[in-house]
């Protein structure tokens, strides 16, 4: 195998972790209450800003912009979770998709009117630069992402597996009414899913804008990627998101140098339709 | 009812109420519709736009006698419909042919559009143009370059900015020149996106160099608005040519820069074919990690004083950006239309169409390099032209070629970061 090759299937690699990152947000919110949230990629778009904002005013680099980007996308999931979420799920299905699709919007041109359309970017090389190795070239910046999205993955997934917390939210995910009788309040329960996903969502936000530009419209670059990663992950499981993600990451990355880069994307859902077709749940959802 | 739907009615009423007087003014006025990427991956561009073409409002509408030379600058309004003001409608195209083709209908049937100005992306002004080709109504880009456009037999259709044949002969003549000052120019990548603009622009280039006897050319497309091209970059590190030709929008162009400095990659002559390389954003964004990149360009911002100058003053007042190609040769396009509609001296269409075949703009009524405006049968400018200029110090682009308008000498070979 040529060195090209390698860095191929690396950069891949590094790319699906980011893909995961940004996928565990969505895939949580949907296990929890069986939402599809449109605005995904806007609260991506939101942690990025937040991240350049603490860049342009404080000088702080990831190392403070991660923190706050994922404190106030947390403040930001409770706030939506108490003003709309909370309401349209007592609509019907086509209330809770414009909703959320309103919201996305919403988000998008506040930005637009606050910040313009002007494309902005952090500058070159502030999580250290780029490794090299045997020829081979990693950029911190990506590896960081791909480092955090591990722990992330393996945070929430320990969440909802060995705590009493995770125990109370999958319960009122089960069923909302029995949990309330066991004395669990399904308000509290989902507010703190909203404010889990929305924190993370924002983290993976600060970390891309490390390695990505960042304008009001990257929600819909991004989001995309989202929704396919989950829905092959298997809707509501964070494990499967990763897999889903570094999946993904290289199959883009194989087929758009392989083949060429205006047919990935044809190979990657080509692959994604025949996969649903035998396992319509994803990779570890449950039926 | 409930209060809340009585609320809601009452508010729509208010609404249409207060948008009623505004009719009114209309037989002053002469409403240009402007089809523009207001949102998407492109907004940029569109939000610049408009900046400049509230400048070009200005100067139409209010007495500018220090533009000298500029048509419609001296006196307030169209002296040729009896003062009449120009109104520009914009319409966001939102990076999309359809929505595009949508706008062009809105602005001729409810808007009443005299003419439409329109709409960066090749792809929009293909399907927006065809509505306006359907109701007779006069459509000038002054920004779209794929060849295609003028190919259609289209009586309404016009088209100021030169276009990839003439970058064919620009590009040709530049590498020639490079190569007689030491450059190796012998293979070329031509990295595109698949719009319209990307894959018209390529082909229109491929074929033309094959024409010109310059083979070793290798195409690397790319899907528009990429979340990665780590791919793209390692396929030009293998496969080393002498000279990369990047046909990018502005997102795509901060991503190749950025994954070009990440995975090292420097080709020897970084040569961009405006669009995302013109953004001011770009430069912001990745100025420093493009160092003596080359661009075309048909926009020199004159000695002080002169009217260019001026024009780019106000823009950046305006804006708070430096003036760009794009927006110039939007600007340049507005003016021309508008000289049209004031020549003919009516808002009737048919009237303008005669007025635009009849344009013959010469150079020092310009803003841009061009070296005039006259349309040839299919409407395209066949006086437009542009310059090369590099980004030598990561922050402002000057012009490097030809010679007769250089600024500084071309910096070989491309520096990156």
């Amino acid at each position: 195998m040529s060195f090209v090759l390698v860095q191929v299937i690396i950069g891949g690699l590094l790319l699906g972790a980011v893909y995961a990152l940004f996928s565990s947000g969505l895939t949580l919110v949907w296990g929890m209450m069986n939402i599809v949230n449109f605005a995904h990629g806007d609260f991506v778009m939101l942690g990025m800003y937040v991240a350049y904002v603490v860049y342009t005013l404080m000088g702080g680099g990831p190392l403070l912009g991660a923190p706050l980007a994922t404190l106030v996308l947390a403040t930001l999931g409770v706030v939506v979770y108490f003003g709309l979420i909370r309401d349209i799920m007592k609509g019907p299905m086509l209330a809770q998709i414009l909703g959320t699709f309103g919201l996305a919007l919403l988000l998008r041109y506040s930005v637009f009117w606050w910040f313009g359309a002007n494309f902005l970017s952090m500058p070159p090389n502030i999580v250290g630069g780029t490794y090299a190795f045997a020829g081979l070239r990693i950029e911190a910046s990506r590896l960081l992402a791909g480092v955090v999205a591990l722990l992330v993955t393996l945070g929430l997934h320990l969440l909802l597996t060995r705590t009493s917390l995770g125990s109370k939210m999958l319960a009122v995910a089960e069923d909302a009414t029995a949990a309330q009788l066991m004395g669990i309040r399904p308000d509290t329960m989902q507010a703190i899913a909203w404010a889990i996903a929305a924190g993370a969502t924002g983290l993976a936000g600060a970390l891309i804008a490390n390695f990505f530009y960042i304008v009001p419209t990257v929600g819909e670059t991004l989001g995309i990627v989202a929704f396919v990663t989950v829905s092959l992950g298997g809707f509501g499981s964070v494990p499967g998101a990763l897999v889903a993600g570094l999946l993904i990451g290289v199959i883009e990355s194989l087929s758009g140098y392989l083949i060429g880069a205006i047919y990935k994307d044809i190979v990657v859902y080509v692959l994604f339709l025949f996969f649903l077709w035998f396992r319509p749940q994803g990779l570890m959802g449950k039926m | 009812m409930t209060s809340k739907q009585v609320t809601g009615l009452l508010c729509a009423a208010a609404m249409s109420l207060a948008l009623v007087p505004g009719a009114k003014a209309q037989d002053k006025v002469v409403k240009i519709g402007a089809i523009l990427p207001m949102s998407g991956g492109t907004a940029s561009i569109g939000a610049h736009a408009k900046a400049a073409l509230e400048v070009a409002m200005d100067i139409i509408n209010n007495a500018h006698p220090e533009l000298g030379s500029l048509p419609l600058a001296k006196n307030a309004g169209l002296a040729g419909l009896g003062g009449a003001k120009v109104e520009v409608v914009f319409a966001d195209n939102q990076g999309s042919p359809a929505t595009g083709q949508n706008q062009a209908l809105r602005l001729i049937t409810e808007e009443k559009v005299a003419a439409i100005l329109g709409a960066y992306q090749s792809g929009i002004t293909l399907t927006s143009s065809a509505i306006a080709e359907k109701y007779g109504i006069p459509f000038l880009t002054p920004e779209s370059v794929a060849a295609n456009l003028t190919e259609r037999g289209f009586k309404w259709f016009f088209r100021t900015t030169p276009i990839a044949p003439d970058f064919v002969r620009i590009y040709d003549e530049f590498l020639t020149d490079m190569k007689a000052a030491g450059a190796k120019t012998d293979s070329i990548a031509l990295v595109h996106d698949n719009t319209e603009y990307g894959t018209s622009v390529a082909n229109t280039i491929a074929s033309g160099f094959k024409a010109k006897e310059r083979n070793g050319v290798i195409d690397i497309a790319y899907p528009v608005n990429a979340t990665d091209v780590q791919a793209q970059v390692l396929q030009l590190k293998e496969k080393k040519p002498d000279v990369v030709l990047m046909i990018s929008y502005t997102s795509d162009a901060i991503l190749f820069a950025k994954t070009m400095q990440s995975l090292d990659y420097k080709p020897p002559l970084l040569l961009a074919d405006d669009a995302g390389y013109s953004d001011p954003s770009f430069i912001k964004a990745v100025g420093k990690l493009s160092q003596g990149v080359f661009n075309r360009s048909s926009w020199a911002v004159g000695p002080s004083g002169s009217p260019s100058a001026i024009v780019a003053d106000m823009y950046k007042k305006k804006s708070g950006e430096e003036m760009d190609d794009t927006v110039g040769r939007q600007m340049q396009g507005f003016f021309a239309l508008v000289d049209a509609i004031d020549r003919a001296g009516s808002t009737d269409p048919a009237k303008i169409q005669a007025a635009l075949k009849a344009t013959d703009l010469k150079p020092e009524q310009l803003i841009m390099g061009y070296k005039g405006v006259k349309f040839d049968d299919k409407g395209q400018n066949i006086l437009a032209s542009a310059y090369i200029i590099q980004l030598q110090d990561g922050e402002n682009y000057v012009s490097v070629w030809p010679k007769a308008n250089a600024q500084k000498a071309p910096m070989l070979p491309y520096k990156g970061w």
